[in-house]
């Protein structure tokens, strides 16, 4: 569902994106105001809003997934472009396209089979290697989750 | 018109090494951002523990989150400088499909992820596939 909606987002912002500068006129590094009334723009402030949907749900699928996992299951996104572009603005799609949509189809599919995350019993395997990366990775998780309960309160 | 093509403009080495530098900027932004959300816990458990508010919170407070970002923006920009010497029907497809390979490598030693045949597989399927639909 959350991968669904990254494959999704991110591309559908970066078609608005540049549909809406494309439909600008040209800017320079000059006037870097122009930059800044462009965020504004309809097709553009839709984009962002997408994009920023799409960084969300990817970190909220980061959080419990593979980076091996979610990576390849985003690229899926690539493929619902391109069939969207050949059944609903009719564009065509030559012979090497297809070939591009049945590998990725094949590559998410084959991922999508296994776990989504690793399992973790190898402490018995290396645990000197491991042991310093555990140790920092809970220094950092625990005043995040300290302050994150404390707000609502 | 004619369009020039990127290795008469630009050297191939001058060219690979731009690509390179999407490619390993954004690989490292990757490996950290995820890091970084390992190390936060399950986003879904902590919005349910303390709501939206929470979770970007505890987002936001992780450094570690900024130093991934941080990186991604790296690539971001390197990828605008790529665009403004080569075509964008090579560095899309050839950044994007390579940047998957060399998360997978990455993954592998960074994350410790257990990157099976199976993975590797769909890396690679996956990497040519979206050459050949961006190219």
């Amino acid at each position: 569902m959350i991968l669904g909606l990254v494959a999704i987002c991110a591309p559908l912002g970066d078609t608005c994106l540049s549909r809406g500068m494309t439909s600008l006129p040209p800017i320079s590094l000059a006037h870097p105001a122009t930059l800044v009334a462009a965020v504004f723009t309809p097709w553009i402030a839709f984009g962002i809003a997408l994009l920023i949907g799409f960084f969300a749900s990817y970190l909220t699928a980061l959080s419990w997934a593979d980076l091996t996992f979610v990576l390849p299951a985003t690229a899926f996104g690539n493929v619902i472009v391109a069939l969207l572009a050949r059944f609903w603005l009719h564009e065509p799609i030559s012979l090497e396209r297809w070939a591009g949509i049945v590998l990725i189809t094949l590559g998410v599919s084959f991922v999508a089979q296994g776990p989504s995350l690793t399992q973790r019993p190898v402490i018995e395997r290396s645990p000197t290697a491991r042991l310093p990366l555990e140790e920092e990775s809970l220094d950092a998780a625990e005043p995040a989750v300290q302050v994150a309960e404390g707000q609502p309160r | 018109m004619t369009i020039p093509t990127p290795v008469s403009t630009t050297g191939f080495w001058a060219a690979a090494a731009m690509i390179a530098a999407i490619v390993l900027c954004s690989t490292a932004g990757e490996v950290l951002t995820a890091a970084a959300m390992k190390s936060i816990g399950d986003l879904d458990e902590i919005r349910a523990r303390s709501g939206l508010k929470g979770a970007i919170r505890a987002v936001l407070t992780c450094p570690l989150f900024f130093l991934g970002v941080g990186f991604l923006a790296l690539a971001f920009f390197s990828l605008l400088l790529a665009l403004n010497h080569l075509n964008l029907s090579l560095v899309a497809p050839a950044s994007a499909s390579l940047t998957l390979v060399t998360n997978a490598i990455a993954g592998k030693i960074f994350l410790k992820e257990n990157v099976d045949r199976r993975r590797w597989t769909a890396a690679v399927l996956v990497c040519i596939g979206v050459y050949l639909l961006a190219h």
